[in-house]
């Protein structure tokens, strides 16, 4: 059973990604008590599946290892990973937070050795390479994951598979018995930070991202570019495997658009305007991106990162919204069909792959959210003021960079800090 | 000029955005085009026009009046819906060029032969007559649009499907000579009449 100690003095986080790490961080370096909750088996959350962050190009990873630091040398937040917020009850000062915790079958002897994942042979889809490959049935979630502690899928327990992972186990980690368990928490204010997701693509007919293999999406193009990830860092095509030398871009895929996200995602342009230097990076002089849009909206001081790459002989910047991909069925090639805005010509352009610039939807979207938390047309959090004692913070609550993300994730902290600090004066 | 377009030039001058909203039917949608240009590009029939719908949004948006109501483009729409489907703001873009058309037709701006508005011209009279469409009427005023030869020329080529029609009894020749109506053409005249005076009012065609 995980015991974990909880009052309305303490603060509870959902979602471990870089807001509510720092959102839970920043409560505790100012002495709260933090429960955070992440319903995958390890925190960093999407930014953890970049390979560069912009407008500076360095790796995310440098930046999570600070925050997993702080963490690590933090004895007020207690983390707990495979578990989701199923209810939430109460008022400010006095909530009531139910939290379901799947069973990871791995437990804190964990050393990450790795003989578990030696020893199975059965493979489940890698969803953090958005199971652009499989992984052992028993992994470690990725290189940085935080807790380093292996996790056994699910669909092997109860077969020999998940038995040949036991005895492979010398720490006595590995146990089979694990079970879902339901968590009540006393918390006096909630910062709610459960992200975002990719916007599905395949809703996006016309582009055919559900039957063409060489259009995908930005965050698959993010892990094809990783080192650590499906390819080692080579930008070889999904059909082929030949690298990818001739890049189009897609923006506002699924965002503005009243059929799919109403709303600008914010960041897709500047996403791929970062990825044009992944491919000059990767594909050296005869590499060339080819950015389809409708405008540019690379936001105040990000302007000179967007005329650097404008100046790149490179890139190729194309006015139009793309009306259609269809597929060349000899070279496996993505033939691009529209109307440039600029002069209205009609073009029809092949290249090797079509990178999706695919929307931020909020992840509270279709969630279960408690009464008080607002959403916005896009499903976006807003906070209610009458009642507030749960705060959104980071992509939960709108379209942000990791930049902005923080901010708001400070922010939030501060309020859930005022909160639980009348909680304290009120008891004396 | 006709008096209708010589009355729309005078009262708004240079806002042709302006006569577009209040006059066009679904007028009022054009503003909200951010030329993304998915509808031109979605169009079937786009490589064949002159002016795309984006395009046509963006000149009215200029004040390319003779331009946009002279052209041919709207005439060129197929209704397939591709573009209302797709355009992300949403715009009712097939029913915005049919509304360009029956305006600029309705201004006498619209081209003269235009096979489009030829055939719109001669069903919308037919019907009117008598409330229904006389298919045989309608048929030989097609193939004679051209001139009494090229009609009967026509009307030869079509013989055998005209009499396979007959056969079948889907086409009786008998509907040349009276043809049957519907039972209150008073009433669908009324009718036809009031929505006329509607349509004037809340277009501000009488002012
Ligand atoms: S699809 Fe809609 S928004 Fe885009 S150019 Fe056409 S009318 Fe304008
Ligand atoms: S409805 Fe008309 S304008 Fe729209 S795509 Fe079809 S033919 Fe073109």
């Amino acid at each position: 059973m995980t015991e974990i100690v909880a009052t309305n003095q303490t603060i509870l986080v959902v979602g471990g990604g870089i807001s509510g790490m720092t959102a839970a961080l920043e409560a505790a370096e100012c002495g709260k008590q933090v429960v955070l909750v992440e319903k995958e088996a390890s925190l960093g959350g999407r930014v953890s599946q970049l390979y560069r962050y912009f407008p500076k190009l360095c790796h995310p990873t440098c930046g999570l290892e600070i925050n997993l630091r702080r963490l690590k040398s933090n004895p007020r937040i207690r983390v707990v990973t495979l578990a989701e917020v199923t209810g939430l009850t109460g008022k400010a000062g006095d909530y009531t937070a139910t939290v379901r915790v799947s069973p990871r079958y791995v437990n804190e002897n964990c050393t990450a050795c790795g003989a578990c994942g030696d020893a199975v042979s059965s493979e489940v889809a890698n969803t953090f390479n958005y199971s652009l490959n499989k992984s052992k049935a028993a992994y470690l979630p990725h290189a940085m994951a935080f807790p380093q502690r292996y996790v056994l899928d699910p669909s092997i327990i109860g077969t020999a598979e998940a038995e040949k992972a036991k005895a492979a186990c010398k720490y006595d980690a590995v146990d089979l018995g694990m079970q879902e368990e339901t968590l009540s928490l006393k918390v006096g204010a909630v910062v709610w930070a459960t992200g975002w997701k990719p916007y599905d693509a395949n809703r996006i007919q016309p582009y055919g991202y559900d039957r063409f293999a060489n259009v995908i999406t930005s965050v698959e193009f993010e892990r094809l570019a990783d080192p650590h990830g499906p390819t080692g860092g080579k930008l070889l095509r999904p059909s082929d495997g030949k690298e990818a030398k001739n890049v189009a871009f897609i923006q506002c895929a699924g965002s503005r658009d009243e059929n799919h996200l109403r709303h600008c995602s914010r960041i897709c342009c500047m996403a791929s305007l970062k990825q044009t230097n992944y491919v000059r990076e990767k594909g050296g002089e005869n590499a060339r991106s080819t950015v389809y849009y409708i405008d540019i909206r690379a936001i105040d001081r990000f302007e000179d990162f967007y005329q650097k790459v404008l100046a790149d002989p490179q890139v190729k910047f194309v006015k139009s919204k793309v009306a259609k991909i269809v597929e060349d069925a000899k070279t496996g090639d993505v033939v691009l069909h529209g109307v440039d805005t600029e002069g209205y010509h009609r073009y029809a352009n092949a290249h090797d792959l079509c990178v999706l610039a695919v929307g931020m939807e909020p992840s509270v979207k279709g969630m279960d959210i408690p009464a008080e938390i607002i959403a916005d047309s896009s499903g976006f959090l807003e906070i209610n003021s009458a009642t507030a004692g749960v705060f959104g913070a980071g992509c939960a609550t709108n379209a942000l960079d990791v930049n902005r993300a923080v901010q708001g994730a400070t922010a939030a902290a501060l309020r859930a800090i005022q909160v639980v600090n009348r909680v304290a004066r009120a008891e004396g | 000029m006709s008096d209708l377009n010589a009355q729309a030039v005078a009262k708004y001058r240079t806002n042709f955005l302006k006569e577009v909203e209040e006059r066009v039917e679904e007028g009022e949608w054009v503003k909200m085009c951010m030329q993304c240009g998915v509808c031109s590009g979605s169009c079937p029939l786009g490589p064949y026009w002159a002016h795309p719908p984006q395009e046509i949004f963006m000149m009215i948006r200029a004040g390319r009046r003779d331009e946009v109501l002279t052209s041919d483009s709207m005439w060129m729409c197929t209704s397939c819906y591709n573009c209302i489907v797709r355009c992300p703001r949403k715009l009712p873009i097939t029913h915005i060029m049919h509304g360009l058309a029956n305006y600029a037709h309705r201004l006498g701006l619209a081209p003269k032969n235009q096979p489009t508005r030829v055939f719109a011209t001669l069903f919308w009279n037919n019907l009117i007559r008598t409330g229904r469409v006389n298919e045989l009427k309608l048929s030989l005023a097609l193939y004679f649009k051209d001139g009494f030869k090229q009609g009967i020329q026509n009307a030869l080529n079509m013989q055998k499907t005209g009499l396979g029609l007959m056969k079948a009894k889907r086409l009786n020749p008998f509907e040349l000579f009276s043809g049957h109506g519907c039972k209150d053409k008073k009433g669908i005249a009324a009718m036809l009449k009031k929505a006329r005076e509607i349509e004037a009012s809340r277009k501000h065609f009488a002012n």
